[in-house]
This record gives C-alpha cells, structure tokens and sequence, in this order.
C-alpha cells in the first residue's frame, strides 16, 4: 500500500502546499493515517545558501542545547526557530519541529572534496544514532520535509504546507506494514540534497542496510525507505552517477533480459550489476525521489506497484495513481504508465 | 421508456457514491449517468440487475468488483483492476485502465480500448457455464495471464506491438489469444503457443464483432487477422516445483 505523488516544474515556477495536500488526500485508501509527509524544494530563498535542517525534539529544553553545541562546533547557525505549527484534533504531536539554518566550516574537514556535504551528513548520522531526543529529517539547501504521523490533511494542515512555495514537491500517505508508524517513519526521507517516497517493500533491505553500513551511513528510523535515500546519496553524490545509471543500478534488468540486449549494452550492464550487487533493491516497490534539479520515478522489475506519469506543460507529476494527478492538474496533457524499472526523469531547465 | 438517474461525483466519497448508485437501481433505474468521477473506488461493487452505468471521469481502483449483471461504461481511463473478481455483465473502458485488469474475474467481459498495465487478466478463472472474456484494444504489459486459471483473453495490439513478456506465467487453464505473431521468448515457464484453428476463429469471433461494435471499429480485418494463440502446457505447471510426487 501507500500512497506517492511527485511534480516538479521544469521553469522553477512555485506553488504552494495546498494542491499536493489535496492530491494525497485522494489516495487515502492507501495509507493508514499513521504517517503522512511532504517535502518542497525553493522554499527557503533567503537562506539558499544554508543547509535547512529540519529536527523533530523531543523535548526542546532538554534535547536542544546537546544539538546547538553539536552544531556551533562544526559550523554557524544563521537562525534557527520552531517550524510553526497548528494543533489538529486528530493529531498528536509527539514531536517539536525546529529548523536550523546551518553553515558548516569547511576547513573543519579539509581532507574531503565536499567537506560541507560531509560535515553535514556525518552530523546527520551521528545525531539520529546517538537517539538523544532529536532527530534531523532533513538536511539539504532550500528544502525542508514536513512530516507526521497523522492522515495526510491533518499533517498538512498541522505544517500549513499552503504557506510554503515550492517547484518541486513530493508526498506520500504512509500504510506502516512491518514495523509501527512513527514520526521518523513517515515519508519523505532525506539526506542533503535528496528526498525519497515509496510505495511498497524493500525485502532486500538487510544486505542493502549491510552495504550503505559500510560507507558509514547508519540506518536508525525502523523501516526500509530511509536505506533507499542513502543508497541514492551514495551512487548520486558520493560515486557521481547519473541518475539513469544510478536507477539501473538499484534496479538492474533481469539477467535474462541483459542477454538480450544489443551490441555494447550487455557488457555495461553486466559490469553495473555486478558493481553494485549489493545496492539492488529486490521485492515490491514503486519511488519517486528528487534533488534541487532532477525528479525521478521508477519501479521494481516486476512493477508489483502502480505508477503513472502525467505532463502539463512545465510540470511533471508522478503518482500511484492518475486520479491524484488529475486533482492537482485537471487540464493534464498526457497520462503515461512506464515500464517496469525505467526510470522517468524530469530535469529543472538550467 | 427508460428511467434515467444522473448523479454528480465531483467530490464524493465513494461510499455515499455508491449508496445513490445502489439506491438508483433499487429505485427501477435503468440507465445512470455519473459525472464527474474521480478516483472513487468500488463503483459498481457487488452490483445486480440490468442497469447500464455511465461513468463520465477516471473512476478509481476495482471498478464493478463483485458486479453480477450491470454494464458499466467508462467514458476516460480506469485505474487498478477494474472487474476484479466479476460475476456477471460488462465493462466497456474507452480509455486505458492500470495493472491488473480482470484480476480474479469468474464471468462477464471487460473490453478496453486502449492499453493496459502489467498482469492483466491475473487469476482469470471459469467454472461451467461460467467463463470470463478480457478483450484489449490497445497494448497489454508484462504477466500477461499471470496465474490463469480460465477464461479468454484477446489482446488486438492496435496500437502498435504488444509489449507484454512473460505472458501466461503459471497459466493452467484458459487460453490468451494476440493478434498477429508472439515471440517465444516472451512466454513464461507452462505456457505453449498453438495454432489458431478455424474452431477458435468461429469461437472469438463474435467476442471481437461485440468489441468493435462497442469502440465503432471494423470488425471484420480483426476478426480475419493472424493470431497466436497461448494456452497452459499443462494443467499442473508447478507440480514439479512445490511438491513432490
């Protein structure tokens, strides 16, 4: 189950929160109201050049002065302040969201060719496994993810997402199926620039949380998705791959399938699956992900989950299903349903 | 003289939906208009009667599951499994329709215009008089006939080739018919290609007359086409495999 939409506009034209909220809402059928959340990127012009982190506290007198200290020594805070929110009735906060505007110092990690991205991540995974009542969940320039456990409309309307503007959104209405619903189990997943929503199961998701492991990610939110974002910042950021070869690499074509494939492509393929043999993502999935430039979508090889394409001009959504593209963009020009595991990427115009 | 219901979807949960659907026919309805529709599941669920259903929209996931007698016709797209687990009467989609179309159908038709995602007619099945027919205008993805257990299946690729691969994996019973030739190598484990005999041509015929009546096609260069016909090579394809004899 669960429920995904993404659109993005190519020109960078803005829109608020309120169209995708409702688009969710109409794949209610697919989440439990144990989890619901959405990520914008643009939001934060006048901090763009700062890395937004967005932190759920647990208590904010207790747990927030460890993450200051964490923060003021490996960099500045430009401002930090409550994420406002909006009591629901059907929502309880178990959480206090704050955001950080944050500037590393690079010569902190001078050894590295990405020191700020480095600092940024390596503070991620040390704060999230220390467990001290703060959790970053997410961390990247001019975006945020706003999330709860709640039905869609609720944790929309405890953020007040319409107030946000962005050009690419994604969203996701979470049905918690092996492990319980929690905050930090709620979609979207982040790491910097890359936000991750799915639809369905990673079975493989113990040798692909044994592989990320060992690049020195640390798996600490109890559910398969957030393994996928650190595989995408892995292959995306840290190898450089494109994100068709990085698609082909989580989900290759099926041995048979490369057999049959033309003149040079066998071999390519053959070498990427072998490379990446432990990044495949096996069992029943449907993702879209994103970063400030790109959006996404693809499915597993056996496409045991629905997505559908829709283009409008500009935009380019993609969803589990047509009836939410169709809330957000009635005037929709075309509906398309990619093959399984090929990739539908959508690119901002430089 | 026919009594007419027409009922506005826009905004409407499915279940009041259906209510006034349901409430329409027991009120002696014999044709409802719905406009409007979009992304309401179920409609037509469990359905009985001879009322003809208008769906003006993109009506949402099992569309007419359950449904014993009614026709419904789609006028747009259908999203997942439309005529899952169908009884009785007719499904005519103008648009496309999503992965798994037919899913479980034990009887009636399902006829779609254009194309369909992957694992169409999954679990089709009959049982006596009992025999459901998926007819596809367009193309059809992979897991074709996945798990068939009954049932016919006609897939017209009038679209362009038909992309679906593994076709009739684990079928063992019923027959998948494409027109034109169908590569060995897209038929999965337990699935065998046989001749179209004049028998079957005789058979189908008036299953695809019915269908291109339906859309305004030609019917007769489809129905004196080149078909490949696909059939279970055996009525036990995983004996060998789950368990020992």
């Amino acid at each position: 189950m669960c429920g995904i939409i993404g659109v993005m506009d190519k020109k960078r034209r803005t829109m608020d929160g309120s169209g995708i909220r409702q688009a969710l809402s109409m794949m209610n059928e697919r989440g439990s109201g144990e989890g619901a959340g959405y990520v914008a990127y643009g939001i934060y012009p006048d901090y763009r050049d700062c890395y937004a982190l967005h932190v759920f506290f647990d208590n904010i007198r207790e747990n927030k002065p460890g993450l200051d200290a964490a923060l003021a020594q490996w960099g500045t805070i430009e401002h930090d302040e409550a994420i406002p929110t909006y009591d629901q009735p059907n929502l309880r906060a178990a959480h206090t969201p704050w955001r950080y505007f944050f500037k590393p110092d690079p010569s902190l990690a001078s050894a590295s060719t990405s020191p700020e991205d480095d600092i940024v991540s390596a503070l991620v995974m040390r704060v999230n496994t220390a467990r001290r009542g703060a959790l970053i969940v997410s961390s990247g320039k001019n975006l945020g993810v706003f999330k709860a456990g709640g039905w869609p409309e609720d944790v929309a309307d405890f953020y007040r997402i319409e107030n946000y503007e962005g050009y690419t959104w994604l969203a996701h209405n979470r049905y918690p199926t092996n492990t319980p619903g929690w905050w930090g189990g709620a979609h979207p997943f982040n790491l910097l620039g890359w936000s991750v929503v799915h639809n369905g199961e990673i079975t493989s998701y113990g040798t692909n949380r044994r592989y990320i492991e060992s690049f020195g990610y640390t798996c600490t939110m109890f559910t398969d998705t957030e393994v996928v974002a650190y595989l995408i910042d892995l292959l995306m950021r840290r190898h450089g791959l494109d994100v068709d070869f990085a698609v082909r690499a989580l989900a290759p074509p099926f041995w048979k399938e490369i057999d049959r494939m033309p003149e040079a492509e066998p071999e390519w393929n053959r070498a990427l699956r072998l490379t990446y043999a432990s990044a495949m993502m096996n069992g029943p999935f449907a993702i879209v992900a994103a970063d400030a430039d790109t959006m996404v979508g693809f499915t597993d090889r056996s496409k045991l989950r629905p997505m559908v394409v829709g283009e409008c001009a500009d935009r380019l959504y993609i969803s589990s299903e047509e009836a939410a593209i169709r809330a957000m963009e009635p005037k929709i020009e075309s509906i398309t349903m990619p093959a399984a595991g090929e990739p539908v990427i959508g690119r901002v115009a430089p | 003289m026919v009594k007419q219901v027409v009922i506005d979807g826009k905004g409407v949960h499915y279940t009041p939906l259906n209510q006034q659907i349901r409430k329409a026919v027991a009120d002696g309805a014999d044709e409802i208009v719905v406009s409007n529709v979009l992304g309401q599941r179920f409609i037509g669920d469990g359905l009985r009667g001879n009322v003809t259903i208008h769906v003006y929209g993109v009506p949402g996931g099992d569309l007419a599951i359950f449904m014993s007698g009614p026709t419904i016709i789609v006028h747009g797209n259908a999203e997942h499994a439309p005529g899952n687990t169908m009884d009785a009467g007719k499904v005519v989609i103008h648009g496309s329709a999503g992965d798994a179309v037919a899913h479980s159908m034990r009887g009636g038709k399902v006829f779609v215009r254009g194309d369909i995602g992957y694992r169409g007619g999954i679990h089709m099945k009959q049982y006596e008089a009992q025999s459901p027919i998926l007819v596809v205008g367009g193309s059809a993805q992979t897991f074709l006939g996945e798990y068939m257990a009954g049932g016919l299946l006609i897939v017209l690729g009038l679209n362009g080739p038909v992309k679906a691969r593994e076709i009739g994996s684990g079928i063992h019973g019923g027959e998948i018919v494409i027109r034109g030739d169908v590569d060995t190598a897209c038929l999965a484990t337990g699935a065998t290609k046989v001749p179209l005999t004049d028998e079957d041509r005789a058979r189908i015929a008036p299953v695809i007359r019915e269908f291109a009546g339906d859309f305004g096609l030609d019917p007769e260069p489809l129905v004196n086409a080149e078909y490949t016909r696909i059939i279970p090579a055996s009525a036990r394809p995983f004996v060998g495999k789950y368990t020992w004899e």
